[in-house]
């Protein structure tokens, strides 16, 4: 077999456990089902998750416009320009990274909004671990083994996936673009979620892409496997039709492999426009952990924490011109997340060490715009043990979307959370 | 689909022996692979390696036992931990218990398997002579069946023939039981012919006609069960049909001369020397071979290259089964690379190789009551994905070796192979559980321990790889598991160390909780994820 066959092959190969895994087609036969709870998750409400891995450095995505001189002394060879930075309608305190120009114009819009300070007592500073907390939603000590979304799906849909697929939800109920499925999804007993792997796949699917090569023994037998596979998976059907039923998106999204961001969120808006009934989406990008050289020398604007921002404004900019674009806008809020911030000081490697506490993003038509909280304190004698303390417990976050867009009752959202939570006028 | 021709010869393989090849032949002549045993043969040479596979002598194996008394029965003459196959009486209670202790048992003695090719043998034979216990509905013949196949499993396969002509298990299976000279029974006639020996191949042209002949040559062998640990098939003159028995022009128009008395017996040993005076018989087996170790086409090219040379072989040794596999799994042909991941694994292969693979642990033998639990868990998955062994779907074995054009993609459908992920992400995730607490489950961490280096992400994920599979990955996929499962997400080489950190941390502070969960973690999702490709379905 020639050798560009092999990898076509093996990277379909490859797109199966996507719609395998996570709940492993669990081919069960669907008995429809109704959930006490599913009533009131009759309504259209999607939540698209944004996770930028390797832990982005808050202050110089939010900049402290407030505090300039103790800022640019903290980071005398990173800090960022006051000339370039950004500035936002009505909240003159803070400005925005000069990579984040559609962000710019999606809070100047009412439709994105920024929590100040985000994390949890006794923050860890491992990315793992951190990690970990955050898709769990655990206490700093304690170690849970469900993931906040997954337990929220449970909650909903409490026997999946026993009699799922069903007529009250034939879908997919959370979707993860772009990676394995995230502890985020894991349930009790099953992570409900399923993942596409990566857009390649998508696409190989939706294309009905015959696995031409195989031209050995093996390639043969696999490309059996992989059809079966894709007959096997209830939700391989559901995906494709959804998606063709959308022929068009907006042609803003950069060509395909130029932003990864962009190409999982324009297959998030495929999705939804195209009416999966899929609750949560989880699309990724990194890696923000900038221990060294985040800007260039001469240039602070440019570099990578600025490719790395600009990525991400650039995919979330296009994904809600596109949302609107397919007339689904209203249905769908995001946020971005990241285990941790960065130091509040720079190192003498141009770049940050592990922190604490920064700032997430939310957007959407109907959030409420603007930005919840203030500005972390720069010290002025700032020293390497600085960090930005938290404001905003990250699960106040969550207790907010849970309640006030997916509508959960607030007991609901306290055994989803396993406390309560302070809310947020997020939406 | 056109699969190329794949041409390379019977001649001995002199090509490199690395631990490639080493995994190639043991994963086909034994049950999945393991590290340990790949490093050991590895080290040796690829002869050394043949030759102990399948010179090796192996023990009879301590028999089954009473794992089966529980509140509400007791068996009345098997204490509970001891043998129950010699037990001189068994009702209806004891029967179905029995037999399922007989496949936890055997499935017991294939995860636990000497480094040997002896079990696959044993499946195969079981394949190739196929009778169901739940007919044949005696567990003590089913266990001498059993018996009988393993004695037999790399000896003389006329011998072997001839043997099971008088096994009691088949004797009841096919009816040679009830065949008598005043309505004399042909099942095992037929079978004997078109199942057995000769075939139903294109050089096979035995007749209706011959399949009566063989029928009355047949008769007065009959089950001798007056103690049942001792049950055999015995001759009985009195129900023998000793008039000469003419057979067709396939068989050279030989006539088998009826025998008087004690001596009608030895009808039966001139019938085989008839049979086995075709030619066809010898090529019939070795395509069975061929199909059951390297792969389930056999076009012109490999019938003219292999099966001929091997039948000759076979003929040449007297029907000797050792050297036709010893030049077949020795061939340039068996490790040629386009022969590597050309089978779809068998259920048994399936199950007991995972548990093999990933070194499961199954509770001691002085805990036979949990032991054969889980055996029975593993021989029972196997059975929903349609390969329950002692109880073939009929005479002809499992259609995957033998059904045109399908075979072993039968195995796969819309039924089993979500079963087969399904058992997967129970291995991984909580296994079996018993109410005992016990449970058998993969141990990620002790898999991935014994790679070279399991601190680096990619030698670790490597490593797993080609002992898992086959064929490998690409890169840019193993990239993508890194980086998506070991470094949640991180890019970039520079990310390495994260995975490292952990891995060292989890050696250096095992008590650290969360610490170990994550670490666990990533390697569950990282294996899960192997195991739910369709790669890992070959093999």
């Amino acid at each position: 077999m020639k050798r560009k066959e092999f990898i076509k092959n093996t990277l379909l190969g490859v797109a199966l456990p996507t719609f395998l895994n996570g709940i492993s087609l669990k081919a069960l036969a669907g008995t429809p089902l109704m959930h006490a709870l599913s009533n009131y998750m009759n309504d259209d409400k999607v939540l698209v998750l944004v996770q930028l891995a390797g832990g982005n450095d808050g202050i110089n995505t939010v900049i402290p416009f407030d505090q300039l001189s103790a800022y640019t002394n903290a980071r005398t060879n990173i800090a960022l320009p006051e000339n370039k930075v950004l500035r936002l309608n009505g909240f003159d305190a803070v400005a925005l990274h000069p990579s984040l120009t559609e962000l710019q114009n999606l809070f100047n819009n009412g439709q994105l909004g920024i929590v100040q300070a985000v994390s949890y007592p006794k923050p860890n500073f491992s990315h793992f671990r951190a990690t970990d907390i955050w898709m769990t939603g655990s206490d700093s000590d304690k170690i849970i083994n469900t993931g906040w979304a997954g337990r929220f799906l449970n909650e909903v849909y409490p026997q999946f996936p026993n009699n799922y697929p069903n007529a009250a939800m034939p879908d997919p109920l959370a979707i993860q673009v772009g990676s394995v499925v995230s502890s985020t999804f894991q349930g009790p007993s099953f992570t409900m979620g399923l993942a596409i792997s990566n857009p390649n796949n998508f696409y190989n699917l939706i294309e009905g892409k015959e696995n031409v090569n195989s031209n050995s023994r093996w390639g043969e037998q696999l490309n059996y496997i992989e059809e079966m596979s894709l007959k096997t998976d209830q939700y391989a059907d559901v995906i494709k039709k959804a998606a063709l039923k959308v022929t068009k998106q907006s042609d803003k999204y950069p060509a395909q492999g130029k932003n990864p961001l962009a190409d999982q969120l324009k297959i998030v808006a495929r999705l939804i426009a195209g009416g999966l009934k899929t609750k949560i989406y989880m699309v990724n990008t990194g890696s923000f952990d900038t221990h060294s050289k985040q800007t260039d020398d001469a240039d602070k604007t440019i570099g990578t924490h600025a490719n790395l921002l600009k990525r991400v404004s650039e995919a979330i900019g296009v994904f809600m011109d596109d949302l609107n674009y397919l007339q689904v806008g209203d249905k769908v809020m995001g946020m971005t997340f990241s285990e941790f911030g960065r130091r509040i000081k720079s190192n003498a490697s141009g770049g940050t060490d592990h922190g604490a506490a920064a700032p997430l993003f939310y957007f959407g038509n109907k959030v409420k715009g603007g930005v919840i909280g203030t500005n972390p304190i720069i010290p002025t004698n700032v020293t390497v043990n600085d960090n930005v303390p938290m404001q905003n417990d990250f699960r106040s976050v969550y207790a907010s979307i849970l309640q006030n867009w997916f509508a959960l009752q607030p007991n609901d959202v306290q055994n989803v959370l396993q406390k309560d939570f302070a809310m947020l006028p997020i939406v | 689909m056109e699969v190329p021709q794949v041409n390379s010869g019977i001649k001995k393989y002199r090509g490199k022996w690395t631990k490639v090849q080493a995994t190639h032949l043991l994963k086909r002549t034994m049950f999945g692979a393991k590290k340990d045993d790949v490093d050991y043969f590895a080290s040796a040479s690829l002869r050394k390696t043949i030759d102990e596979l399948i010179d090796t002598v192996e023990t009879e194996p301590a028999p089954p036992l009473n794992n089966y008394n529980d509140d509400k029965y007791a068996d009345p003459e098997i204490k509970s931990g001891d043998t129950w196959v010699t037990a001189t009486k068994q009702t209806g209670m004891e029967i179905g218990r029995r037999k399922n202790s007989l496949k936890a048992w055997w499935t017991g003695l294939m995860i636990n398997q000497n480094k040997t090719i002896q079990e696959k043998m044993v499946l195969f034979w079981h394949n190739h002579f196929s009778s169901e216990t739940n007919i044949v509905d005696n567990a003590t013949w089913s266990y001498l069946h059993n018996k009988l196949l393993r004695q037999y499993a790399l000896g003389n396969f006329k011998e072997l023939v001839k043997a099971i002509t008088l096994d009691p298990n088949m004797l009841k299976y096919l009816n040679g039981n009830n065949n008598n000279k005043k309505a004399p029974d042909e099942n095992y006639g037929r079978e004997l012919q078109e199942l057995f020996t000769v075939g139903k191949g294109s050089g096979s042209h035995y007749t209706e006609a011959d399949v009566k002949a063989a029928a009355r040559v047949l008769t007065g062998f009959r089950i001798e069960n007056k103690i049942l640990p001792e049950a055999h098939g015995i001759f009985d003159a009195t129900r023998h049909d000793d008039t000469d028995k003419q057979f067709s022009s396939f068989y050279n128009n030989a006539i088998i001369k009826g025998r008087k008395g004690k001596d009608g017996e030895q009808e039966l040993d001139d019938m085989l020397d008839m049979i086995f005076a075709q030619e066809e018989v010898s090529k019939f087996i070795c395509r069975k071979l061929y199909r059951f170790f390297v792969y389930h086409n056999i076009d012109e090219a490999t019938e003219k290259n292999i099966i001929e040379p091997l039948a000759k072989t076979f003929r040449k040794n007297n029907y000797e089964i050792k050297p036709v596999l010893k030049q077949l799994l020795s061939s340039r042909h068996f490790f040629d690379v386009s022969n590597y991941g050309s089978i779809i694994k068998s259920p048994i292969d399936f199950c007991v190789g995972l548990c093999r693979e990933y070194n499961i642990q199954f509770p001691n033998n002085d805990d036979y009551v949990n032991q054969y639990a889980f055996w029975l868990n593993i021989q029972q998955a196997a059975s929903q994905m349609q390969q329950n062994i002692g109880d073939p779907p009929n005479v002809a074995g499992w259609q995957a070796f033998y059904q045109v054009p399908q075979f072993d993609k039968i195995w796969i459908n819309s039924d089993t192979l979500p079963k087969r992920n399904q058992f997967t992400d129970r291995m991984i995730n909580n296994g079996f559980g018993r109410p005992s607490n016990k449970k058998i489950v993969i141990d990620p961490i002790a898999f991935a321990q014994q790679f070279s280096d399991p601190s680096d992400p990619d030698q670790l994920i490597n490593e797993t790889v080609q002992l898992l599979y086959r064929m490998g990955l690409p890169d840019k996929e193993k990239q993508y598991l890194k980086e998506g499962i070991l470094l949640s997400g991180l890019q970039g080489m520079m990310s390495d160390h994260y995975w490292t950190d952990a891995w060292n941390k989890l050696k250096d502070k095992p008590d650290d909780a969360s610490n170990k969960k994550d670490v666990t973690n990533k390697l569950k999702k990282l294996f899960q994820y192997l195991m739910n490709l369709p790669q890992y379905q070959l093999t």
